[in-house]
């Protein structure tokens, strides 16, 4: 017979004040099993827990249960308390009475009735526990990191610089990024590559840094501490090791019809290209699509004049699999496609454009040059309209755009207006805007700044119509405190354009078992506490994947990812949980139910002689990789013969609690 | 608010099945409107009036029978609040007070001989069940 403990907790007046402790713990004491109950203030204090481990040395107690708040809460804590004063931790239940009941009801007596029936249910679990030891899993030191923007990059160069592999795999032929793609950069005004591009260099030359670029990730299998990821990494029809870089062959290409990308589509690129001056890898790679070489066997053009002997038509994909202790997803975003949205014209005319694309045509390695030139005449623009707010802030499923505030678009549409006025202070910069939101260290500043000292002219309120008038774009819109209609004839307009997760985010996020919020930003395993891991165990989030943000707090969160990625790399083994399924050969009969509903594909299948009373014979069973299984219960449930039982979970012990719900 | 006010905000909301407190204040309906100027209320006013209840000076104002019934505040709004259609329950709250004429769907069969158009029945019976 087990020796049990009730240990009911007040919460402050968070429990006490809707259920009565006391009753509580008076209600249970003559339960069978039970030899102990108290109540007391804060449980999880250090007050609180002598309470229970002087009550464990002194009656003896093999088993407690806590009445408090949730376990997602405090049952780690309490496993370590009953664990230091000698109890098996898994001999400890916790009764959810705050979250599952004080907080939600108001009426005393009922909530006073309902904590005693959860307490009893534990009870009854309890009283069904057994010991379990928890295993251990190796680590592999080494992380993989998903994108390699600034985000990426980052935390690439912080787990490193602590002495640990890393991959960073990238999609595009560079890394970089978007902050690759910006001219200058808000709130100081320092040019996007100066400051970049050193880093970019820096990851490159570290040892413990590997980039795969040109690269996906295809199949992710494993768990926290050994992971194993399978890599593409596409044909780039360019050794690697052979290509210096000298750009010969980029001239010399004759198909020029590929956009280029890196320019936002504004300009042409050969078939064979580097995405910009600085890129990193520092290597050409062919565009399929536009190799007339590889669509028609002609040309080789490039092949004759790389000195290098670096082109290799042949060049095929390479499979890579590895394994990681660690994964971060730094995968970052797009800006949404505006057409949609036609009251903006954006789909009609050349020189409404994206802020994305306005920072390609004010950079010096952009499509002008750098001189603001407009897309349709290359004429110099001498009135530019900035509209804020495009596609954010929408009602939530509306085809009108995205329900969140993108966030980045304020500050940048003032560093926009502010490095226009300063370059051309003969052209008007109107902006339009619902709210300006600058919060930050030297933003609100910096945005008065644009106002005060630039005379950017900002209008409160929102474009309804843009519309070509000759060579003109005709802005109709409100300024709401002048309590008038406004026509500003334009020969630009620059949409901020909200901003969204990379389209191949939910893929990873589904490859990772790693949860994803409505929009396709990750979501973090607690919104204020554990802002840079997922709830998945071993994965971690960095940069725009898990909400917009700036360049700024992109880096800073590319650190606090990595400082936790340090600390998983930094121990050799994992406690690993040993609540996890297994299976009763003798009442399976190998018919497969379970390994199809397993998320974790923790079930394989044997071949297997089973002995037990009146059968000997070889079947085909069920087994779990302890490991791999994160004890989620799927198979249980499914499994026909009731041949799958979770340890801590058992049927009997879940039947328990319900008898014991139900007797009330 | 006065009880009047507070009846007649109601009873604009009801018709029109509008919720202005999802307005973000942003004006991109007043930035929409093709008749902004010749109106002396502007769709975000008649969202804003309505919430804060100035009904009565709304129903006193042309810009009630000024407004085009274009619907586009209603498409271009980013939050749903479909101005237009406030526009047209102060309208018809008007209308329906002016003579003290208002017909319910139930009336209207007694006008229907068969001179009335099909169609002419099924408008009214959209415009009049509210
Ligand atoms: C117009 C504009 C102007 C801006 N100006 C400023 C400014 O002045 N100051 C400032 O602080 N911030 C600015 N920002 C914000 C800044 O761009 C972001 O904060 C920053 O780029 C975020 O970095 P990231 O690494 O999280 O994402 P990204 O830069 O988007 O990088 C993500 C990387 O991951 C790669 N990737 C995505 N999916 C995969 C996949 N499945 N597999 C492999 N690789 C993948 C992508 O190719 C990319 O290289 C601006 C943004 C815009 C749009
Ligand atoms: S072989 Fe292809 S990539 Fe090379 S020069 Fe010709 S078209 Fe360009
Ligand atoms: S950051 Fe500014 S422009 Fe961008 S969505 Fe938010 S409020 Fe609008
Ligand atoms: S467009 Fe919609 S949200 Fe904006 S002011 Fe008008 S009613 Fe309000
Ligand atoms: S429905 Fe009326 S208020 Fe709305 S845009 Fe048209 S004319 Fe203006």
């Amino acid at each position: 017979m087990q020796k049990i403990g009730v240990f009911v907790c007040w919460c402050g007046s968070n429990i006490a004040a809707t259920v009565d402790v006391e009753a509580v713990a008076e209600a249970v004491k003559n339960e069978p099993g039970v030899v102990f109950s108290a109540n007391y203030q804060y449980m999880c204090s250090a007050a609180g827990q002598k309470l229970i481990q002087d009550a464990i040395h002194e009656h003896h107690l093999t088993g407690i249960v806590v009445c408090s708040c949730s376990p997602r809460m405090h049952e780690a804590t309490f496993r370590k308390t009953a664990e230091s004063a000698g109890l098996n931790p898994y001999m400890v239940e916790i009764a959810n009475i705050r979250e599952q009941c004080s907080w939600i009801h108001k009426d005393k007596e009922e909530a006073t009735a309902k904590a005693i029936v959860l307490a009893k249910a534990a009870i009854s679990k309890l009283r069904n526990d057994t010991p379990l030891q928890a295993g251990t899993s190796a680590v592999t030191k080494r992380c993989l990191v998903i994108g390699g923007g600034i985000a990426g990059i980052q935390t690439a160069l912080d787990v490193a610089d602590a002495g640990y592999e890393v991959d960073i795999v990238e999609q595009r032929p560079t890394i970089g990024g978007r902050m690759a793609q910006l001219d200058k950069t808000f709130p100081t005004l320092d040019c996007a590559a100066c400051i970049l591009t050193p880093k970019m260099v820096e990851a490159s030359q570290n040892e413990k840094i590997n980039i795969i670029s040109y690269a996906k990730v295809e199949k992710v299998s494993g768990f926290v501490g050994s992971f194993k990821a399978t890599i593409r990494k596409k044909a780039r029809f360019v050794d690697e090791t052979k290509c210096t870089g000298c750009s010969l062959c980029t001239t010399k290409c004759p198909s020029r019809k590929g956009k280029n990308e890196f320019n936002m589509n504004l300009d042409n690129r050969g078939a064979i290209y580097i995405p910009f001056a600085q890129a990193i890898p520092n290597v050409a790679v062919i565009d399929p699509e536009q190799c007339i070489k590889l669509k028609t066997g002609k040309c080789g053009l490039c092949e004759k004049v790389c000195s290098a002997g670096a082109i290799n038509y042949k060049q095929e994909d390479e499979l890579i699999e590895r394994e990681y202790g660690a994964i971060v997803v730094a995968t970052g975003f797009k800006p949404i496609d505006p057409s949609p949205l036609n009251e903006f014209g954006y789909a009609d005319n050349a020189d409404v454009v994206t802020s994305l694309e306005f920072e390609r045509l004010m950079n010096a390695a952009g499509p002008t040059k750098g001189t603001l030139l407009r897309p349709s005449d290359g004429k110099h623009p001498k009135t530019i309209v900035f509209i804020q707010c495009v596609g954010s802030r929408c009602e939530e499923n509306t085809k009108r755009g995205k329900p969140y505030c993108s966030k980045i678009c304020c500050m940048y549409t003032a560093k926009h207006a502010m490095l226009v006025r300063e370059k051309y202070p003969d052209t008007d910069v109107h902006v339009f805007y619902i709210d300006v939101r600058t919060p930050g260290k030297n933003f609100d500043e910096f945005y008065r700044r644009a106002a005060e000292q630039y005379g950017v002219d900002y209008i409160k309120g929102m474009v309804g119509k843009v519309a070509k008038e000759g060579d003109k774009l005709m802005v109709q819109g409100s300024d709401l405190i002048n309590n008038e209609q406004v026509h500003i004839a334009a020969d630009m307009v620059v949409l901020a354009t909200a901003i969204e997760p990379d389209p191949t985010a939910r893929s990873i996020g589904t490859m990772l078992t790693a949860s994803m919020d409505t929009n396709d930003f990750f979501t973090e395993a607690h919104p204020k506490l554990r802002p840079v891991e997922s709830p998945t165990a071993g994965i971690f989030l960095s940069g725009v994947a898990q909400g917009p943000k700036d360049i700024p707090e992109t880096v800073a969160q590319a650190g606090a990812a990595a400082s936790k990625v340090i600390g998983l790399l930094a121990k050799d083994h994992l406690v690993t949980n040993p609540c996890v399924a297994q299976s009763n050969e003798l009442m399976c009969n190998g018919c497969s139910q379970c390994e199809k509903v397993c998320p974790y594909g923790a079930i394989t299948y044997v071949e297997k002689e089973v002995r037990g009373p009146g059968v000997r014979e070889v079947r085909r069973v069920a087994q779990v990789n302890p490991a791999v299984c994160q004890g989620c219960g799927a198979c249980t449930v499914t499994c026909p013969s009731g041949a799958m039982d979770l340890k801590g979970f058992s049927n009997k012990q879940i039947l328990a609690e319900v008898d014991a719900i139900c007797r009330w | 608010m006065e009880n009047n006010a507070k009846f007649l905000t109601e009873t604009a909301l009801r018709i029109s099945g509008v919720n202005p407190r999802k307005c973000m204040k942003c004006g991109k309906c007043s930035g929409t409107c093709p008749n902004y100027d010749a109106m002396e209320y502007h769709p975000h006013q008649f969202v804003a009036m309505v919430e804060k209840g100035q009904i009565e000076k709304l129903m006193q104002s042309k810009s009630i029978y000024l407004c085009l019934s274009c619907m586009a505040c209603v498409e271009r709004c980013p939050r749903g609040v479909e101005p237009g259609k406030l526009v047209e329950a102060v309208r018809l709250m008007q209308i329906r007070q002016q003579d003290k004429n208002h017909k319910g769907a139930r009336d209207i069969p007694e006008f229907a001989d068969e001179s009335v158009p099909q169609q002419l029945l099924m408008a009214a019976m959209r415009k009049y069940r509210k």
